[in-house]
C-alpha cells in the first residue's frame, strides 16, 4: 500500500521533472528559447559545456566499472602468475597519463571557448544602439527612454520595455533602494541593479515578441512579483509606440472621466504617482500617463482590465502584501469614475 | 523534562518580547474612524468632565513602522523643509523642542492639519496609518522611542551625540599607590 503510494507519487514527481525539462525548453522565459544574439550565445556555451561535460561523465563511470569489473576477475590470477606486473604498472601509468593530458586538453578548450564566448558578448554590433534608463524599485521596474536632443521627449514608463528589433538596446541600470537583477533569459544574462551605483548591459531582440523577464536578486517580501516584459516589434510599430507615449495625457471630454480627474488629484493618488499634462508629478510610484496602453498592472502580477485596476487601487495589500501602495477608500461613484479617467490614459 | 520546559518558556517569552518590534502589518483595516477628529486641541471642554479616549500610535516602538515611516518622511517631501530631521524652512526634529507637543497625537494632527506659518495639512493625502508611521518616526528622531526601534544611522543628526559616537575615553584615573608604600 505505502510501497504502491510511494511509486506513485515517484512516477508523478518524474513525470513532473521531465514536463518541467520540456516547458524549460521553450517559452516565453526561458534561457534555452533564445530570441536575441547574446542569449543564443549564451545558451550555446550552455550547451557546449553541459554535453562535453556528460560525455566526460559517461566515459569516466564507464572506464570505473570497467576497472570494477576486470580487478575482481584478476584477483585470484594474480596469486598464481605475477610475471606480467612491471608491463601492466607501465600500462597503468600510460592510461593515467593521458586520461590526464586529455582532461588538460578539455579544460582549455573550455577557457578557449569561454573567453570567446564573452568577447562576444561585449561587443555591441550593427545599428547605433538605442539607450534606455531602468531604475529598480521595491517592486517595479522604472523605465525611461531619455531623448538627449529633447528632453521634452522623454519617455516614462512602467514594467514595460518596448524595444525595436534588430536594433541594440543599451540599459543603465541603478536602483532606488536595494540590489535587485534585470533578467530576460530570452534575450540577455543578469545584471545586477545597485543603489548609488551605474551598471550597463546591452542586448538585441531578433525576433519579434513578448518576453517576460525577472527580478533575480531576493529584493524582499514581494521580489516574486516583481516580473517585468520586454516586447520587441518591428521598427515602425517600435517608432510609433514611441511617439504615442512622449504626448501627455489628453484632456478627458466626458464627465465622468472628468471627474476621476479630479478624484485621481485631490485623493492620495497624485501624492506618488505622476501623469504629464496634470498637476501630478511625483516620481514614487510608477508613471501613469500611459497606463491603459500596458499589458499589466502592479508589476506583471495581474492583467490590466478594469476589474483588477478596481481591486488593486482598493486593496492592494491583499494582491500584493508588502507593495508600497496603500489601501484608498474610495466611495463606489468615485472609483467609477477614477476608472473610467484611468481607462483614458492610453 | 523540566528544564526542557523552562528552555520552550524561556524561548516563547523572547520571541513575545521580539514581537512588537519587528511586527509588519502590511494590511491595515480600511482607516475610517481613527481620523484626527479624535484629537483634542483645547485642555477646556464643555458639558460634563471628560476623560479623553486613550488614543495611541499603533505603530510605537515598531521598527518596521519607524522605518517606513522614514521612508514616507522623504518620500512625502518632509525633508524639504525639516532636512532629515535637522530643520530648515521649518524647524528640527532632532531636538527636544516641541512647539506643539510631542504625543503621537500631536504629530498625528501637526500632519493631517497642518501647523500655522509654513506646516502644509496632508489630510486625505496620506492615509492615517501613514501619518501615524510618519508620527513615529518623527519621535523616534527626538529620541522618544526605544533605542533598539531608531535606526541607528542617523546618529550625527541628533543634538545629542550617541554613545557610539562619541570618543571612547579612558575609566578616570584611579589612585594606585606606589608599590613602595605598599605595605
Amino acid at each position: 500500500m505505502i510501497a504502491g503510494g510511494l511509486r506513485r507519487s515517484a512516477a508523478r514527481g518524474g513525470g513532473i521533472l521531465l514536463a518541467g525539462l520540456f516547458i524549460a525548453c521553450s517559452g516565453f522565459q526561458s534561457a534555452l528559447d533564445p530570441k536575441g544574439t547574446k542569449a543564443a550565445t549564451i545558451s550555446q556555451l550552455t550547451l557546449f559545456l553541459v554535453i562535453t561535460a556528460a560525455v566526460v561523465y559517461v566515459v569516466v563511470i564507464a572506464g570505473l566499472l570497467f576497472a570494477m569489473r576486470r580487478a575482481s576477475t584478476r584477483t585470484l590470477a594474480f596469486a598464481h602468475d605475477d610475471i606480467e606486473e612491471p608491463d601492466r604498472e607501465r600500462t597503468r601509468i600510460r592510461w593515467v597519463a593521458s586520461a590526464a593530458a586529455v582532461s588538460a586538453l578539455i579544460l582549455l578548450l573550455f577557457m578557449f571557448v569561454d573567453v570567446s564566448a564573452a568577447r562576444s558578448l561585449s561587443q555591441v554590433g550593427g545599428l547605433r544602439p538605442l539607450r534606455i534608463d531602468v531604475v529598480g524599485h521595491q517592486w517595479w521596474w522604472e523605465v525611461k527612454y531619455p531623448d538627449l536632443g529633447n528632453p521634452h521627449n522623454t519617455v516614462e514608463t512602467a514594467n514595460e520595455i518596448h524595444v525595436p528589433v534588430g536594433r541594440p538596446v543599451f540599459i543603465k541600470m541603478t536602483s532606488d533602494d536595494v540590489i535587485h537583477s534585470f533578467w530576460a533569459p530570452n534575450l540577455d544574462g543578469k545584471k545586477d541593479l545597485i543603489p548609488g551605483h551605474e551598471t550597463r548591459t546591452w542586448f538585441r531582440a531578433d525576433t519579434a515578441g513578448v518576453y517576460r523577464g525577472q527580478c533575480a536578486e531576493f529584493c524582499g517580501h514581494q521580489h516574486a512579483k516583481m516580473a517585468f516584459f520586454i516586447v520587441a516589434e518591428p521598427r515602425a510599430k517600435f517608432e510609433s509606440w514611441l511617439t504615442s507615449q512622449q504626448s501627455p495625457a489628453s484632456t478627458p471630454t466626458d464627465s465622468l472621466a472628468q471627474a476621476g480627474e479630479r478624484v485621481f488629484l485631490s485623493a492620495s493618488c497624485a501624492m506618488c504617482h505622476s501623469i504629464s499634462g496634470t498637476g501630478a508629478g511625483s516620481k514614487y510610484g510608477p508613471d501613469l500617463t500611459h497606463l491603459a496602453s500596458r499589458r499589466t498592472i502592479a508589476s506583471g502580477t495581474l492583467p490590466n482590465n478594469v476589474g483588477n485596476l478596481a481591486g488593486w487601487i482598493l486593496d492592494p495589500q491583499s494582491i500584493k502584501p508588502g507593495a508600497k501602495m496603500p489601501p484608498n477608500q474610495l466611495d463606489p461613484a468615485a472609483l467609477q469614475a477614477l476608472l473610467a479617467y484611468l481607462g483614458t490614459l492610453k | 523534562m523540566t528544564a526542557y520546559r523552562l528552555a520552550l518558556a524561556a524561548l516563547a517569552a523572547t520571541a513575545l518580547l521580539g514581537c512588537k518590534r519587528e511586527e509588519r502589518r502590511f494590511r491595515e483595516m480600511p482607516p475610517a474612524a481613527t481620523a484626527s477628529n479624535a484629537v483634542i486641541v483645547s485642555e477646556l471642554q464643555p458639558g460634563p468632565a471628560f476623560v479623553e479616549a486613550g488614543m495611541r500610535n499603533p505603530y510605537e516602538d515598531n521598527a518596521y513602522a519607524v522605518s517606513e515611516g522614514k521612508t514616507l518622511f522623504n518620500q512625502m517631501n518632509c525633508s524639504g523643509c525639516h532636512s532629515h530631521g535637522g530643520g530648515g524652512i521649518g524647524p528640527p526634529l532632532t531636538d527636544n523642542e516641541w512647539i506643539y507637543g510631542s504625543d503621537p497625537q500631536n504629530i498625528f494632527a501637526t500632519i493631517t492639519e497642518g501647523r500655522p506659518g509654513g506646516m502644509p495639512a496632508f489630510r486625505g493625502r496620506i492615509p492615517n496609518y501613514q501619518v501615524w508611521q510618519l508620527a513615529a518616526y518623527v519621535r523616534s528622531l527626538g529620541g522618544l522611542q526605544g533605542k533598539a526601534i531608531r535606526s541607528s544611522r542617523d546618529d550625527h543628526m541628533m543634538y545629542k551625540e550617541s554613545e557610539q559616537a562619541r570618543d571612547k575615553g579612558h575609566p578616570e584615573a584611579t589612585f594606585v599607590p606606589p608599590p613602595s608604600e605598599k605595605p
